[in-house]
């Protein structure tokens, strides 16, 4: 009722237009522009310039799921598995094709030529060795083909949100009980994956993916850069999509189906349509920054999908506000910097006398409590101080319904 | 620049230092990597806090090339890509001259590239499941050949085990263990229907049903024998099942690879008397430098009942090797330390003489233990040494790989084509 | 008087004593032996020992085997170990008895391993079978029952006469039935015995049979008829065609086929300037040009010729597979068959049983670690991420009971109390502190809750370490209850149902009876409704959340009995209890119950389908659940009307 009454009177600013956006992409123009300039006059370590390259892959996966959630009201425990699938698909070409690169030659040197099913069953024993197996699982068939696994990382994550969604969305679950289907998913997929017989190397995972097959001279440093622009990249141009998606009417429509969605059908919208186009599309760019995230990483295994790496998602959007893309991007990338701050024991040791609070122990309970305060106490998140700043409340937020106060509350408590 | 000239001028004027110092610059940094944070911590903090020691020691006893030691600690928090990371920052950013680290195996396979990429040093202490060989790693821990297969050989032999349960969590040391261990039961005779494998999830709690499944293989009159690669929390549950259902040692002897002194520590040991473990050390070697490793270690750490364990040991070995092995080649770069390790000999802490063997993997003696009620060991039987397995040879595939960095360069060498298959390894 | 005894059973059965000697020299020309035992080369010791019909030897022999002699280092010698005081150790005579006192450092313990021991557990039997005390004889039926041996019938059969213990007289007899059974004289008695075993699962009636029916597979080219056979194989059928044909090549029936290593390598051998067979070696590079190749070869001479799928299966046709019994008699595998076949019915239907018996406790389980969740979900709506954190503060609320008070009932008995009150405040503080404030916002309930589990597991870790702690269970919760060799099930486990059953019991009590369930039961179903009728919804959803936390703390407790208590011991059981809960039905005591027992049965089901793999049981048991959500939204026992929300 407040939203629809303040609608003709003072329209939405529409994201994609919305001067947040331009800040944004230029201050990531800038950001990238001062690492390449500091990463080659060796200002900053290689090790730093992948750390900046994956928070923006985590910031770009951030960014989508404030999209499903901030936006559409779907709180998905979930999308943290679509990464790794994307990472998943990747990192099997770039296993395939770097270890094709080393048993090709030493093949060719044997008295008799390699037939085509000789250098595949070498590949495999060198692949699978490693985990006990030799023979490559049906899930590989395609990992030769770097065009067939780039089609893979966009099409695995996008068919598991496709069909996953499609059942939830269809038998209406939704509140509590959505997020905690997709966990239980996210928790099948890691343990699935976890085992052997997975043919995705089990615990192991796969490794060695920060060197990219016929650019093995290329020093890491390089690398490094080319893989932050990629990510920066990406990142710009998923802004821009999801600015574009959550403006204008379908915006409108999805913030409609987070604040009310028995209201939405009855005005005759299809919101199973609208939910799963939600979720699909954001599970699909979460795949995308996958990809690029774990040949940064170096390795993908199967505790990157567990239930947890999801929840963190979800904080870091809380964190960073809810309901405006730049916030979640800010709380993604504010968080895990401190993260790896704090437990890389960049944060220096408090002696209170009887106890020394140590920051790796006591990072984690920070982090809990924090999260605590902020939903307590600043439920906009960081993003709320944009707010203050201009002195104005969005207008999008506004009445009892909305992600300020929470979504539709009495539904989501009692479904 | 300035610390360099300072050290050059030095020298010239001690002249006491010797002559291949002008290689080093002190002081010389040995990067510690384990895991303080997450779930491997409670392991691997023990192996941080020994290398400290270690490091304290040989400072205490002038250092090494005249230049102190200074060890840098950093915490991969038990999270497998950042080990790959802080390995990249220990060799890139604080520029040590060798790594101590890493316990899984997985965290291994994510730093192996770093490693090779950057020419770095890393000392593996864990026993583990082999089929590797890197130029930049030496394994001081023990190869299948130095574990599992003089343990199988007991049961075998000593126990006259006939059918094997061979249980592990599922990751790739039990997977891969467990596989060479199938194969050489049935070298050995054993039927494919008297072996039964079994694979849990880490932390698994519910054993009833698998350790029924055990018991139940004896039902033919068969002496069934456990072979445990079980990890971490899971065990405490799995021997308590098979107290509660009153399997003891004389019935169905479990032999563990995977639970030491420090496992033991967790667990109500009085039901799992007479249960066995094999390692290459055991805290109770009834020698007189295990006696003083022991006294220092609980010295350093400031406690009684801290326990040593086969790790400790392992790194104290492969610390001991490269101080020497850097002195003897008068500098720390990688390539000459590397080749001043093969050959390098340093006494066990159970008695006798581990040799770094030109494959990377140490020679050492296989210990079986069986569990006492005091959560230590009664050593039952020490072997000669055994040099370390890089490639198994109970498997087809590894049967015909070979190691050898000192005559061949080459870590996985294909002695049926004779061609090397890599120089990198494979992770 | 025992010894006496011993002397005569040794007079009796080893008349042939050789020139007496005394035991110590006997020792001593085996020295390296008994210091260093070997369960293959042990045997000529003991056979040494028994021979010279020594009176102390079978005393020495239960010395040795409890590992009670030690090795004097200075003189060689072996004694008896006796106590130890100041660093010096009493050494006892073997043959006299004599006591000297000795620095403990010179002498070295001797310790046979379990292989070792067995072997002279076996040995001693014939010996013990009649000893006076019965423990020591159930022990030595132990060893029979353990190791069966044909020797062991007679001083078996002997010592059954003058047995006075029923039950021990019983299973002595049951023992002989199975001894005659394998090792019998004629084949009526064999027969008669193997009938005899019919009515039994236990394990080594089963072993016996079993071993009776031991077969060997072997082929020829006709069925000889000198065998007793035991089934014909066919081909393609009950051994695959590869194998099958395998055995011909081993057995030299047939010629071997051309591996593709063979081929390569005899390619690798004809090369002759870049060439094979005139073919250049460059084009080698499909099977199909390696293949033309090497039949070029075959062509002329060179190598052996291809087999041809025909030549197979000619092969295979003029052969006869079969299995056929190591017992010659086909009267006794007969009969050990038709024995077998009825027991493994039995069998069948006891691992059953004892399957259930494990789903029904992992029920339990579940179902305790999952009630509070459920009443706190079901009553307020909110998802508590913490839950899984409260079971853990159960957990260590036990573990440090036990430090303080050592007597493991006692500390039970306190803990489980301690821990609904730790437990239990521990929620109150959560629901007044944060919670209250979120009643309207479920979905940041969720992940408020998650903040603090991530501090409470954290802080666990500060303050417990990572490393699993002990919680004991008190000695009358050891060992299993036996129904019979098959079934059985742990004391813990069954506690563990008694205390589900208990609180499952008082739950439907408070809420149905109570002054208290009622109210809570108009929360449920409608808060406003009730505010108005004067129920202080305030004051009952903390009663609620108290109740429920605490419940989760009694689960911890019981957890850890049977489990490792660790800080992630809450996370592991949380996504199950959710599961339970949605499966079940939320707010409902009865949907969580029905929750429960489906998933504890469902995973018992799959893992038994699929027992190499646990944890594919459990992924499979994820999916299952996922897809039953499509067909039950709200669970098994759903609320309906009003209460069903829309």
């Amino acid at each position: 009722m407040a939203v629809s009454e303040s609608l003709p009177l003072r329209p939405t600013p529409r994201p994609a237009t919305a001067p947040s956006t331009w800040v944004f992409l230029g201050a990531l123009a800038v950001f990238t522009l001062v690492v390449t300039v500091m990463a080659s006059q060796g200002m900053i370590s290689t090790a730093f310039v992948k750390t900046l390259g994956k928070t923006l892959c985590l910031m770009l996966a951030a960014v989508a799921m404030d999209v499903v959630w901030g936006y559409t009201g779907i709180l998905s425990l979930g999308h943290m598995a679509f990464f790794g699938l994307g990472g998943y698909m990747i990192g099997m070409w770039l296993m395939y094709a770097r270890t094709e690169n080393i048993v090709a030659p030493a093949l060719a040197q044997q008295p008799l030529p390699p037939t085509q099913d000789e250098i595949r069953d070498a590949i495999g024993s060198q692949i699978f060795g490693v985990v006990g197996a030799s023979d490559f699982p049906l899930v590989w068939m395609f990992s030769h083909s770097l065009v067939a696994q780039l089609a893979l990382v966009v099409l695995v994550p996008g068919l598991l949100a496709l069909v996953f969604g499609w059942l939830a969305f269809r038998s209406r679950v939704t509140g509590v009980y959505l997020s905690i289907l997709t966990q239980a998913m996210t928790l099948a997929l890691a343990l699935y994956l976890f085992q052997n017989d997975s043919g995705l190397r089990g615990n192991n995972g796969l490794s060695g993916l920060q060197n990219i097959p016929g650019y093995e001279q290329v020093p890491q440093a390089t690398i490094s850069l080319w893989f932050l622009w990629a990510s920066a990249l990406a990142l710009a141009l998923g802004y821009l999509l999801f600015a574009w998606v959550v403006s204008g009417k379908m915006g409108s429509v999805l913030r409609a189906v987070r604040d009310d969605e028995a209201r939405v059908r009855f005005l005759g919208y299809h919101v199973e349509g609208f939910k799963l186009f939600a979720f699909t599309l954001t599970a699909v760019v979460t795949g995308i920054a996958g990809a690029l995230y774990y040949p940064q990483a170096g390795i993908i295994n199967p505790a990157e999908i567990a239930p947890i790496a999801s929840i963190y998602l979800a904080v870091w959007v809380a964190i960073g506000g809810r309901g405006r893309l730049y916030g979640a991007a800010i709380g993604a990338a504010l968080v895990s910097l401190l993260s790896s701050w704090f437990t890389g024991g960049g944060a220096p040791d408090i002696n209170l006398g009887v106890y020394t609070v140590q920051w790796t122990d006591w990072w984690l309970v920070l982090l809990g409590l924090s999260f605590v305060c902020v939903t307590l106490f600043a439920p906009k998140g960081i993003g709320g101080l944009v707010d203050l700043v201009q002195a104005r409340r969005v207008p999008d937020r506004q009445g009892d319904y909305g992600p300020d106060k929470g979504a539709k509350r009495q539904e989501e408590g009692r479904e | 620049m300035s610390i360099r000239s300072v050290l050059l001028s030095s020298a010239v004027v001690l002249g006491a230092l010797p002559a291949a110092a002008q290689d080093v610059s002190c002081p010389i940094k040995v990067g510690v990597l384990h895991s303080l944070s997450g779930t491997m911590a409670i392991s691997e903090t023990t192996l941080k806090d020994a290398m400290l020691m270690l490091v304290e020691q040989q400072n205490e006893a002038g250092g090494v090339l005249g230049c102190e030691l200074e060890a840098v600690v950093v915490d991969p928090a038990s999270d497998w890509p950042l080990f790959a990371e802080k390995a990249r920052e220990l060799l890139s950013v604080h520029e040590v001259d060798v790594i101590f680290g890493n316990w899984t195996s997985v965290s291994r396979k994510s730093v192996l590239p770093v490693i090779e990429e950057l020419n770095g040093l890393l000392f593996y202490p864990v026993q583990y499941e082999g089929e590797e060989s890197s130029k930049n790693v030496f394994y001081t821990g023990a190869a299948p050949n130095q574990q599992a297969i003089p343990a199988v050989d007991y049961f075998l032999e000593e126990l006259g085990v006939e059918k094997f349960a061979l249980l592990g969590t599922d990751y790739v040391y039990p997977r891969t263990t467990n596989n060479i261990l199938e194969s050489y039961l049935k070298d050995a005779g054993i039927a494919d229907e008297d072996i039964f494998v079994n694979y849990t999830p880490f932390g698994h709690s519910d054993w009833s049903t698998i350790v029924s499944d055990v018991i139940e293989l004896g039902s033919d009159g068969s002496q069934v024998g456990v072979i445990s690669t079980i990890n971490g929390d899971a065990n405490v549950g799995f021997y308590k099942e098979l107290a509660a259902q009153n399997v003891s040692a004389d019935d169905i002897p479990v032999v563990a690879f995977s639970v030491g002194e420090e496992e033991l520590s967790g667990l109500d040991t009085s039901n799992l008397e007479g249960h066995l473990a094999a390692w290459n050390y055991f805290m109770s070697a009834d020698t007189e430098a295990n006696a003083e490793f022991i006294a220092a270690w609980q010295d350093f750490i400031g406690s009684e009942d801290r326990v040593t364990n086969d790790p400790m040991e392992a790194h104290y070995i492969g610390f001991n090797m490269w101080v020497n092995a850097v002195e003897e080649a008068g500098t720390t770069d990688v390539d000459a330390v590397r080749q001043a390790m093969w050959g390098q000999e340093f006494p066990n802490l159970t008695g006798g003489t581990a040799v770094m063997g030109t494959n990377h993997h140490l020679a050492k003696p296989v210990l079986i233990g069986e569990i006492r009620a005091d959560g230590q060991f009664d050593i039952i039987t020490q072997t000669d040494p055994v040099p370390g397995d890089a490639w198994t040879d109970f498997l087809p595939e590894s049967a015909v790989l070979e190691s050898d960095w000192q005559e061949l360069e080459c870590g996985m060498y294909n002695t049926e084509t004779d061609t090397c298959v890599q120089i990198k390894s494979n992770y | 008087m025992r010894r006496l005894f011993l002397a005569l059973a040794l007079c009796l059965f080893a008349p042939t004593a050789v020139v007496a000697q005394d035991l110590q020299s006997i020792l001593q020309t085996h020295a390296d032996e008994v210091a260093d035992p070997g369960r293959r080369s042990v045997g000529v010791v003991i056979d040494d020992l028994l021979a010279a019909g020594l009176p102390n030897a079978p005393d020495f022999l239960a010395a040795w085997q409890d590992r009670d002699i030690v090795r004097d280092t200075a003189d060689g010698r072996f004694y008896r170990a006796g106590r130890t005081s100041d660093g010096q150790i009493t050494l006892i005579d073997l043959d006299t008895g004599a006591e000297t006192m000795v620095p403990e450092d010179r002498v070295e313990e001797v310790r046979p391993n379990g292989g070792v021991r067995r072997v002279l557990g076996g040995a001693l039997v014939r010996f013990r079978l009649s000893d006076p005390a019965p423990e020591v004889r159930r022990e030595a039926l132990t060893s029979i029952a353990r190791r069966p041996d044909a020797d062991q019938i007679e001083p078996l059969t002997q010592s059954i006469p003058d047995e006075p213990v029923a039950a021990i007289r019983a299973e002595k007899e049951r023992l002989r039935n199975i001894l005659i059974a394998r090792f019998g004289e004629t084949t009526e008695a064999r027969v008669e015995a193997i009938e005899g075993l019919g009515g039994t699962v236990s394990s080594d009636a089963r072993a016996a049979l079993s071993q009776i029916l031991e077969t060997e597979e072997r082929v020829a080219a006709t069925l000889p008829d000198d065998v007793n056979v035991a089934r014909i194989l066919t081909p393609g059928e009950d051994i695959s065609r590869v194998e099958a044909y395998g055995r011909l090549v081993d057995e030299g029936l047939a010629p071997a086929r051309v591996s593709d290593a063979a081929l390569r390598d005899a390619l690798i051998a004809a090369i002759e300037d870049g060439t094979v067979a005139g073919v250049p070696v460059e084009t080698l590079d499909t099977d199909a040009a390696r293949r033309d190749a090497y039949v070029t070869l075959a062509e002329a001479g060179e190598v052996p010729p291809f087999v041809t799928e025909e030549e197979v299966d000619a092969a295979l046709a003029d052969h006869v597979f079969f299995a056929a019994y190591d017992e010659d008699d086909p009267a006794i595998t007969d009969a050990a068959r038709e024995t077998l076949e009825a027991v493994d019915l039995r069998v069948g239907a006891a691992q059953t049983a004892d399957l259930a018996l494990d789903a029904l406790s992992l029920a339990s389980i579940y179902f305790l670690a999952a009630i509070g969740l459920a009443i706190t979900f079901g009553v307020m709506g909110v998802i508590n991420m913490a839950h899984g954190e409260f079971i853990m503060m159960g957990a260590y609320t036990g573990y440090v009971v036990q430090q303080f008070v050592p007597d493991y009932t006692l500390s039970l008995v306190i803990a489980l109390p301690l821990a609904f009150l730790v437990a239990g405040a521990a929620g109150i503080a959560m629901e007044r502190l944060v919670i209250r404030h979120l009643y309207h916002r479920p979905l940041e309930t969720l992940l408020a809750t998650f903040g603090i589990s991530i501090a409470l597991q954290q802080l666990a870790k500060n303050i417990f370490g990572t490393q699993a702690r002990p919680l004991t269970a008190p000695g009358w919760l050891d060992g299993q209850w036996v129904l019979n060799e098959l079934v059985g099930i742990s004391y813990i486990r069954i506690a563990i149902f008694v205390l589900a059953a208990l609180f499952l019991g008082l739950l439907l009590f408070i809420l149905n009876r109570t002054r208290l369930g009622l109210e809570v039961r108009a929360v449920t179903q409608n808060p406003g409704m009730a505010a108005s009728m004067g129920i202080d919804p305030d004051r009952i959803n903390m009663a609620t959340f108290g109740i429920g936390s605490g419940i989760a703390g009694i689960a911890g407790v019981a957890i850890g009995l049977y489990a490792q208590v660790t800080s992630e011991m809450g996370a592991n059981y949380i996504v199950q209890s959710f599961m339970t809960v949605v499966v079940g039905g939320v707010g409902n005591v009865w949907g969580t119950l029905a929750g429960a027992g489906l998933i504890g049965v469902l995973q018992k089901l799959i893992e038994s389908l699929n027992p190499s793999n646990t944890l594919a049981a459990q992924t499979y048991m994820i999916l299952f659940i996922i897809v039953f959500i499509q067909f039950r939204p709200r669970g098994i026992v759903a609320l309906r009307g009003r209460a069903a929300g829309d």
